[in-house]
């Protein structure tokens, strides 16, 4: 895949997927803290989101903050606007803005807000397959 | 490798008046967060003011800055609604 074809599908993922989070690993199997707290939010929330692993590739972490102007991972956009990395994901989820965009119910959060419990249930994700077409 | 209080000088050079503090959250020189009140965020999206903080140091994070979390605020009063 050229660096242009993966620049490509980034910019499809992002208009194709209303909620589209990129992330070092999976929500099933996050490989940073900061993306786990991102995709935890999201989670909690129940919203169903897009999902895409940036490590199989270094190309893909360069290529996406070249368009969105931000240099860490995670990034999560939502209706094609970056709404923030782990930070900011996470201040406007405890303070019920990220639901609000997403246009969800604020989930009842115990004493010390934490999405990255047990039970979370990464069901809502689907993988987009960037990973499938690296080769 | 950068250390705490020098990441702090760089952010009160570009942002002079700013209220900064930062901590090396592992001890190991490439993870640290930073809080930052400064006036120039008046009227900046939360992104906006996330980017200004990570403009002082460019490519070195992801590099020798190896993860950044930022908290960005106002001077106005806490819990000021906006």
């Amino acid at each position: 895949m050229t660096n242009d074809e993966i620049k490509g599908f980034i910019d499809n993922a992002i208009r194709e997927n209303r909620v589209m989070l990129f992330m070092k690993g999976t929500p099933q199997q996050p490989a940073c803290g900061f993306s786990m707290r991102a995709s935890g939010a999201l989670n909690a929330l129940g919203v169903k989101y897009a999902a895409l692993d940036i490590l199989p590739d270094p190309r893909i972490r360069e290529e996406l903050s070249g368009l969105s102007g931000w240099p860490t991972i995670p990034q999560l956009f939502v209706d094609g606007e970056l709404v923030g990395g782990s930070d900011i994901v996470m201040e406007m989820f405890e303070s019920g803005e990220l639901a609000q965009l997403l246009g969800v119910e604020q989930p009842e959060l115990d004493d010390e807000p934490n999405p990255v419990v047990a039970d979370e249930q990464p069901v809502q994700q689907r993988p987009i397959g960037l990973e499938n077409r690296l080769n | 490798m950068p250390s705490a209080e020098d990441l702090r000088t760089r952010i009160e050079e570009a942002l002079p008046g700013a209220e900064v503090s930062v901590v090396d959250t592992t001890g190991g020189g490439d993870h640290f967060r930073a809080e930052i009140v400064s006036e120039r965020f008046e009227g900046l999206t939360r992104i906006q003011q996330h980017k200004l903080i990570y403009d002082v140091f460019g490519d070195e994070v992801g590099g020798a800055i190896h993860a950044l979390s930022i908290k960005t605020q106002t001077p106005s009063p806490a819990g000021d609604p906006r």
